[in-house]
């Protein structure tokens, strides 16, 4: 049943991944984006690819999983793939009309789907490891410096919060709603797109009305519990930083120099 | 007696509707209400005044002797009236029971280890701490209303207005609720102010009051409001069928001063009397 | 006649993932045309798998369900026909209304039938009258309503599919008792008029005693009970065991009945108390 599907499809575990402060892991994690555009030429890539496989190991969760995180994007894989194979630069090794396949093409083709596989890879762990209850208390603290450019942080995070807490409960009046209207004998199967978008009006005006009206009732619930937006708050759990967390971020500052060496020791070898 | 919340001449109306009209009552600290009457007759109104979330158009409310007038008034009074409401789906924000509970202490500004503590006991208090780890969706109807509750008493208020909190339950959500309710009125002392229909409901307490179209139709302990049979009907009130066979025994010339509202001690009278019958039959 | 016969019906949940758990198992009863059934069982029981096999929204693993006589999933291309033949009232069901007008919502069904004309219009004034909807109504959004409106509108726009059997699921849920009486009266009346086939499925053990015929009783996805009302009332211990409590009047009367005194068990009303009471207390 569609209330099963777990979102943001979190692993419950023990790594030392798992046991990360979520703020270390996001800030790491970006990071290791950034160097992933900063990678330059093959020695780095395979380097960068090494860690991430190194940090899905650590996960403790079975790479099939991965496998499953990688399929959405394999259509945007090759379509970039194909794009840079015929837009390479220098000699043809293969042509037909205005079609070429250059050795450049095809080099730039495997880094640039390398690299997208390992974006999402290190995305996964992220995601894989951490509760969407954690990234997103982790978001709030870490992005509270904005709070001097007038974003309204806390209530951006509360928003999120609340977004996470009624998926499922909507998913399920969705389900529900759909099985009523089915009962009246709507027809939900068949037919051409444009009466199948037709045949979902009777579920999206219920399912809006009633979201209007959770809406409200939450609002007066929180209200009710002296909400007054983020001034004055506390947080029940405190987000502490330990010697693990000490240890993965010395860990990706070898990194960091790591790829910038090879960038420069092999600079000859970078691919444009 | 001590009157926690005293509600003097108080009208109210959306537009033109008028919800309540010229209301008076006092609600006794430490006490179980029972707040009893159709859909519609303003109950639910009623229990938006208690806690200042709706503000009375003539006539004062007052709550442990503040009249809220002022903002901060107004937020003293929420800390110390707490609203569970009808629907358990929509009052839940967090998507784990235990942050759940701790989001109006939160609010409140306490400190976390203190927070912590709260949580933990207003989880076992209504017996729902070995699920604190769980996300609010897959749980009962029941089980949710118990975590709402839990995030009512975590604020540490000294009254809770429960509107229809059963209403959407199955019978053992139900019981899981009203026995709550009890063990926080009898052991923390708690005000309580329950509005149901579930004439079952408005036995287990102290005092009932019973209300229709926006005004106060009768009040006073249960075998009081419940012996006021006609008037109940009259109104489309149910009363306990316990209460109803008795009654309709009595039209019928049985005679007997007691009027049981549970079925136990209807089983006790009706006992005694055929036991009666039985003596004499000797 | 039997109007519905289920034969040996399971169904598993999650079939082959780790969360596959048996909703019902082995169920066989039938139903004849025109009884008033209703169906307890406590929330997890399997009533609401069953409730929505027999408008074929859920597929039995195993087994099969009669529908006068035919097999309703001989065809599954066709089975939107028998959701027209078996009309479903879900819980809380004024959450599907959508249509502008009271009255378009409640022929929504019958167009979806093919019922068009004049027949249409009848059968959405028929089901109005049905539910208690006054004329002037008709006009109005549906979500201009009050919450019993809106509860009455969704179960006419049922009642105007014209099905043979009419389920419906806790119709009377977060109503007040005002509320409950009137649509439980409605239904009743539904019921002698059309001589159609009623199933309802609740937790208020006082509408069920009042109004069903028989009694189906689930406990854990099997059928527990099937028989008259009086004698699955009368059997207040064993209905305990399943979770479920029997109507305070049945209580009373079965206690006294159990220590000795001469009254009938399964006593449903207070009303029949009475009746069986008075003699014995006017003895004297």
């Amino acid at each position: 049943m569609i209330r099963d599907i777990t979102l943001g499809q979190f692993f419950p575990g023990t790594s030392v991944i798992h046991k990360a402060d979520p703020r270390v892991k996001i800030v790491l994690v970006t990071a290791y984006i950034i160097f992933l555009f900063v990678t330059g030429n093959f020695v780095s890539l395979v380097f960068m690819v090494a860690v991430v496989l190194l940090g899905v190991i650590m996960t403790g969760i079975p790479v099939k999983m991965y496998f499953r995180g990688l399929k959405p994007v394999v259509m945007i894989l090759i379509f970039t793939s194909v794009l840079n194979i015929f837009y390479g630069k220098g000699e043809a090794i293969w042509q037909w009309q205005f079609l070429k396949i250059t050795w450049n093409g095809i080099s730039n083709a495997a880094f640039v789907s390398i690299r997208i596989i390992a974006l999402i890879l290190i995305s996964c762990i992220l995601t894989y490891t951490t509760s969407p209850t954690d990234l997103t208390d982790a978001l709030e603290r870490l992005m509270k410096p904005l709070k001097v450019f007038h974003i309204k942080v806390h209530e951006i995070a509360m928003m999120m919060t609340i977004a996470l807490r009624f998926i499922p409960t909507l998913l399920e009046e969705t389900e529900k709603i759909t099985n009523a209207q089915k009962s009246r004998g709507a027809d939900m199967e068949s037919g051409n797109i444009v009466q199948r978008l037709k045949a979902m009006i009777p579920v999206l005006v219920p399912l809006f009305v009633s979201s209007f009206n959770r809406a409200y009732e939450l609002a007066v619930a929180m209200e009710c519990r002296c909400y007054r937006g983020g001034d004055g708050r506390t947080r029940m759990k405190v987000l502490k930083t330990g010697a693990r967390d000490a240890g993965l971020i010395i860990f990706s500052v070898f990194v960091l120099v790591g790829v910038i060496l090879c960038n420069v020791m092999f600079s000859e070898m970078i691919v444009k | 007696m001590e009157s926690f919340i005293s509600v003097k001449n108080v009208s109210f109306s959306y537009g033109k509707d008028t919800v309540l009209d010229n209301i008076s009552l006092e609600i006794e600290k430490g006490k179980f209400t029972a707040l009893l009457g159709h859909n519609g007759c303003g109950k639910s109104t009623m229990a938006k005044l208690f806690n200042a979330l709706l503000l009375p158009d003539k006539g004062t409310i007052s709550v442990d002797g503040i009249v809220p007038e002022t903002e901060d008034e107004v937020y003293e009074i929420r800390k110390k009236v707490g609203l569970v409401l009808q629907n358990p789906d929509n009052q839940l924000v967090a998507t784990i029971v235990e942050e759940d509970v701790a989001f109006g202490c939160e609010n409140l500004g306490v400190n976390p280890r203190e927070i912590r503590e709260r949580v933990d006991k207003a989880l076992k208090a209504v017996n729902m701490y070995e699920y604190r780890r769980h996300a609010p969706h897959k749980l009962s109807g029941g089980q949710k209303q118990r975590v709402a509750i839990a995030g009512i008493i975590a604020m540490q208020p000294e009254c809770i207005v429960l509107d229809e909190p059963t209403a959407m339950l199955d019978p053992q959500g139900r019981k899981e609720v009203t026995d709550t309710i009890r063990f926080l009125n009898r052991e923390y002392g708690i005000t309580i102010i329950l509005i149901t229909h579930y004439m079952d409901e408005a036995v287990l307490a102290d005092r009932v009051i019973v209300m229709d179209k926006g005004s106060i139709l009768t009040q006073g302990n249960p075998s009081e409001v419940f012996s006021q049979a006609e008037l109940l009907r009259e109104h489309s009130l149910d009363i306990p069928q316990s209460a109803q066979l008795i009654h309709m025994l009595k039209k019928n010339g049985i005679k007997t001063d007691t009027l049981p509202l549970k079925p136990d001690e209807c089983i006790r009278l009706l006992e005694e009397m055929l036991a009666g019958t039985d003596f004499r039959l000797c | 006649m039997n109007i519905i016969e289920a034969k040996h019906l399971t169904y598993k949940y999650g079939a082959g993932t780790p969360f596959e758990k048996t909703a019902v198992s082995d169920i066989s009863f039938s139903i004849e045309k025109g009884e008033f059934i209703g169906i307890i069982g406590h929330t997890g029981s399997g009533k609401s798998t069953l409730m929505q096999m027999l408008n074929g929204l859920i597929r039995p693993d195993s087994g099969e369900i009669l529908l006068d006589g035919e097999n309703i999933w001989k065809k599954p291309k066709e089975i939107r026909k028998v959701r027209f033949r078996v009309g479903m009232v879900f819980q809380y069901p004024e959450y599907q209304l959508f249509e502008d007008t009271v009255y378009s919502d409640i022929a929504y069904g019958a167009v979806n039938k093919g019922i068009s004309g004049q027949e249409l219009d009848k059968t959405v004034r028929n089901a109005a009258e049905f539910a208690g909807l006054p004329d002037n109504l008709l006009e109005k959004s549906p979500f201009e309503l009050s919450g019993g409106e809106k509860r009455r509108a969704a179960i006419a726009g049922i009642m105007a599919m014209q099905p043979e059997v009419l389920v419906l699921d806790e119709p009377t849920a977060g109503l007040d008792p005002m509320g409950r009486e009137f649509l439980l009266s409605k239904i009743r009346e539904y019921h002698r008029k059309n001589g159609n086939t009623v199933i309802l499925v609740s937790h208020s053990m006082e509408d069920i005693a009042k109004i069903s015929d028989r009694v189906i009783v689930m406990n854990k996805g099997r059928l527990e009970m099937y028989d008259t009302t009086e004698n699955v009332f009368s059997q207040g211990e064993r209905l305990k065991q399943t979770g479920l409590k029997i109507p305070e009047i049945t209580y009373i009367m079965n206690m006294l009945s159990d220590r000795g005194y001469g009254v009938k068990k399964g006593i449903l009303t207070v009303e029949e108390a009475v009746r069986e009471l008075l003699p014995l207390l006017k003895k004297f």
